[in-house]
């Protein structure tokens, strides 16, 4: 059974008044606690399971400006005391630090909404079973498929957020996330593929054998690909790969990456940075979202940001410390962003890949070539060569390479977005790039 | 020494029993017990940003009947938790009918000492060195606008309980130093970052102001990339400089020659044993016995003692990383590369120290080869996949070679490869082989573990370079 508020909050609290009795002149505190269960099938027997019940405990001290933090998972009375005196020691000899301090107190979330991120629905393991059977089933129903492996896992957790300015509150959360890989071989080739659907609500998941056929097809597709020259082409970013612009996107705007003036978005507020025609949003109050919260992980209420509005650069992610070093207020972004999306674009998916007589549809990237300091982009890809709205043949072993500052520019959307996870992106093209192959 | 039980209601005697008790009909199986303490503190922005301790406990236990693996942890050592992580793995294991198999074998080596590298220097010398290293690089070059540097250290104490009693143990220290640098010039803004690390006490790594070093070498990786050039775009002769450029042997390689994929048949390896995969010059080992080093263990995370596995034999395919699982199923015996991030993951086959050997020629022979193409130094990542080989590695410092010198420094590209076929293009290995500095993460299903590379220069003759020039 997952902890319930009540637990949570008596350990936070005897953290906070341990913390306060040793002389810390401010204290923080987040107990957590999760359960998960995970069952893994694969060529449609049963390969693994794994349960896992964990409990953390992290706390911050402060004496005036100076800070230290220290994190645990034994949430023993007696192993608490020995950390938080350490913590504290430690806290003593950090120098201090002008920006350090807890949230301002009316930025704090006053109410919690329900946004229904909790589902109390139990999936028994046996029923995990029987779902990965149906989709393996549907998954490897090719002769072509020789291999399937895919996986259910069931997680609840509960946590509460504490600090010595009265703020104390937390709330359930629990996600459901069926997944699936498979390899398919033909006498030129194998290649591997994947799908999967996670969702807070069970009955939201995808059906087994949507997802299994799914999975089954994208790989099947890949098979005998073919190396292409290198050259400029339109590029379309499948939208699994397209919402990859918005996390790094959302990386170069957050306050730390700004004060400490190693983004390629510095200095851009109110400038613009993407075509006219793009909208980002970060909503974190949608229902049942991947993403949703009702305060960040400082306690700082999070409303709707609207980042980017034609084009232009209107807000950075802050939160308290580095929006002190900026002279921002905090909006609630400590953790990052909560579900992130581009608006539609006006184009349909159909035109979109019509638009250009040539161009290569991106559906996997390997390798961390974003360099978010200089803005250049270098990673390896998988994807299609398409002819007049064609998909002729699969492509590999090749690289796409720009710098954001320009491919930003050059975004074109199609109006195809879904919410299906906590960043979310229409189909993408953008002209310009290099291909390096042949 | 941790000592488990200490703290708890559970003794040795109740969890030989239930240890013994849920694994009576299984294939194999084992409760492993884990403490951990680690730090990390951090110079960032001209302040120490932060400095974190923090400390783990717990236990994962797994029983494993023929193919399926049945895995649960959890962060309370009680008697009601070990049982009900009992309860769990029998259910999901309904019909076991197995033969437990004991067999570990022993050593007596140990490739470090049992040390606590977090308590054997003050946090005040931690604190007072960050701040050198930012003084030194801000004062030392006036580009200098962003430094960070972090100290990272940990102890890790296990004990594996197996059927019968069997008790096998290990403590393992580990540290890592960082140094980070950003340059404006003109308006451009440049990186460069070096660290260095293993199993040894901090002092080990920093004496004679060693830390001078490290800011050295990332203020002169950022210095070359401020006067980078973009990068050519296609097919060309690359030269790889020996020690961490390494990591293409690791993703290019390493990973396909894990036991997990070959056992699966989802490897592009899995059918080439005994086969040529690679130019004759090329022999590749993965070694987790060498002493101190990041990679190196005395024991794996199933208790089996590391070794010297031969991957690659003068061209030949030889062998694959086996943890005890797979190597059971392959009808072969675990390399000691069974490892895991920490009690809640299950044990995967990983790399350990993955070494290219030298060979008889030199860097400038190779460089003079070259018509067109590019010397690659330092790499950031990279990543393979595995079914159909292709693999990525990013440059961090790389220069153009034209007519057989180096010229002008080229901006970080993607290079692209194919895992089987690449080996075969390499027409030279030097006679430079290095270790990497000690900085190496591997992640494989979502659990990072420390690893180590080597190789001498290497010239490949054909590989794909990411870049933007056309």
């Amino acid at each position: 059974m997952i902890k319930d508020q009540e637990f949570l909050k008596s350990k936070a609290s005897y953290c906070l008044d341990l913390a306060k009795k040793m002389g810390a002149t401010d204290a923080s505190v987040t107990v957590g606690h999760s359960i998960s269960e995970t069952v893994n099938f694969r060529n449609k027997s049963l390969d693994a399971s794994d349960r896992s019940d964990g409990l953390a405990l992290s706390i911050e001290t402060y004496l005036g400006k100076r800070r230290s933090s220290i994190s645990s998972s034994n949430l023993l009375d007696e192993n608490i005391k020995t950390l938080i005196e350490k913590c504290f020691e430690t806290t003593k000899i950090t120098p201090e630090d002008e920006f350090n301090s807890l949230p301002d107190k009316n930025l704090l979330a006053k109410q919690i909404s329900n946004l229904n991120l909790y589902d109390e629905t139990r999936f028994e393991n046996d029923k995990k079973i029987k779902y990965l059977k149906d989709l393996e089933e549907s998954a490897s129903s090719d002769n072509q498929i020789i291999n399937t492996e895919s996986s259910f896992t069931e997680n609840k957790s509960n946590f509460v957020l504490a600090n010595s300015e009265g703020f104390c509150d937390g709330y359930k959360t629990s996600s459901f996330t069926a997944s699936c890989v498979t390899v398919a071989k033909d006498e030129n080739s194998m290649e591997r593929d994947y799908e999967f659907s996670s969702k807070r609500h069970l009955s939201d998941i995808k059906q087994a054998t949507d997802l299994g056929n799914k999975a089954a097809n994208e790989t099947i597709r890949k098979l005998s690909p073919n190396k292409i020259g290198s050259e400029k082409i339109s590029i379309i970013f499948d939208k699994r790969i397209s919402k990859g612009m918005l996390n790094a996107f959302a990386s170069a705007i957050s306050a730390s990456a700004i004060s400490r003036g190693t983004s390629f978005l510095k200095d851009k507020i109110d400038q613009q940075v993407f075509a006219n025609s793009i909208n980002i949003i970060d909503k974190p109050d949608i229902i049942k979202g991947m993403g949703s919260q009702n305060f960040d992980s400082e306690g700082v209420n999070s409303n709707t940001l609207q980042l980017i509005e034609n084009g232009i650069l209107k807000n950075y992610l802050v939160d308290t410390y580095n929006g002190k070093k900026l002279n921002l207020k905090s909006n609630g972004r400590k953790g990052g962003t909560t579900n992130l999306y581009f608006e539609n674009g006006n184009i349909s998916y159909e035109d979109l890949i019509k638009k250009n007589s040539r161009c290569l549809y991106i559906t996997e990237t390997i390798g961390h070539g974003s360099n978010l300091v200089t803005g250049d982009y270098s990673v390896g890809a998988t994807g299609f060569l398409v002819e007049n709205g064609e998909f002729k043949y699969p492509v590999n072993e090749i690289t796409i390479a720009g710098n954001f500052k320009d491919m930003f520019k050059n975004i074109i959307l199609a109006n195809d977005l879904e919410f299906e996870y906590s960043v979310n992106s229409p189909t993408m093209m953008i002209e310009g790039m290099t291909v390096a192959g042949k | 020494m941790s000592n488990f039980f200490n703290k708890s209601d559970l003794t040795r005697q109740d969890t030989d029993k239930i240890v013994s008790e849920t694994l009576k009909n299984c294939d194999d199986g084992e409760l492993y017990l884990e403490e951990s303490k680690s730090e990390s503190i951090l110079l960032d922005d001209n302040k120490i940003k932060s400095s974190n301790y923090s400390s783990d406990l717990g236990f994962g236990f797994r029983a494993i009947s023929d193919e399926v693996v049945a895995y649960s942890y959890s962060n309370e050592i009680s008697k009601d938790s070990l049982k009900s992580s009992s309860e769990n793995l029998k259910s999901t294991l309904k019909s076991i009918k197995g033969t437990y198999n004991h067999e570990i074998p022993k050593t007596n080596k140990k490739l470090y000492e049992d040390i606590n590298p977090i308590e054997q220097k003050t946090l005040k010398s931690k604190l007072e060195i960050l701040n050198k290293v930012n003084e030194f690089l801000r004062k030392k070059d006036g580009s200098v606008k962003q430094v960070t540097a972090s100290f990272a250290g940990e102890q890790k104490s296990i004990e594996i309980i197996r059927s019968g009693g069997e008790v096998i143990t290990d403590v393992r220290p580990l540290i890592r130093f960082n140094v980070s640098v950003m340059l404006e010039k003109n308006g451009r803004k440049e990186t460069g970052v070096y660290g260095i690390g293993g199993r040894q006490s901090y002092d080990d790594y920093l004496k004679n102001d060693n830390w001078k070093n490290v800011c050295e070498e990332a203020l002169r990786i950022a210095s070359v990339n401020l006067e980078s050039k973009p990068a050519p775009a296609g097919e060309m002769k690359v030269v790889l400089g020996p020690g961490w450029p390494a990591i293409l042997i690791h993703e290019a390689i390493g990973h396909g020659l894990e036991g997990d994929f070959n056992r699966k048949k989802t490897s592009a390896f899995h059918n080439l044993m005994g086969q040529k995969v690679a130019s004759e010059g090329v022999t590749i080992v993965d070694d987790g016995t060498i002493d101190n080093r990041r990679g190196s263990l005395t024991i794996d995370d199933e208790g089996t003692p590391t070794e010297r596995t031969v991957l690659i034999e003068k061209g030949i395919l030889k062998g694959f990383m086996q943890d005890r699982h797979n190597a059971r199923l392959m009808n072969t015996k675990s390399t000691g590369s069974g490892r895991r991030e920490n009690y809640r993951h299950i044990v995967l086959p990983r790399m350990r120290n993955t070494m290219m050997l030298s060979g008889n020629q030199t860097q400038d022979e190779m460089i003079k080869s070259v018509d067109k193409g590019i010397f690659a130094v330092s790499f950031g990542g990279g990543q393979v996949d595995i079914t159909s080989g292709k693999f990525v590695f990013n440059c961090t410092e790389a220069y153009e070679i034209n007519n057989g010198k180096i010229s002008s420094p080229i901006k970080g590209a993607t290079l692209i490869g194919d895992g089987p076929s690449i080996l075969k293009e390499v027409s030279m290995v030097g006679n430079d082989m290095m270790m990497d500095p000690g900085i190496g993460t591997c992640g494989k299903a979502g659990q990072g573990v420390p690893v180590g590379v080597a190789q001498p220069s290497i010239l490949i003759d054909k590989m794909t370079v990411g870049g933007t020039k056309l």
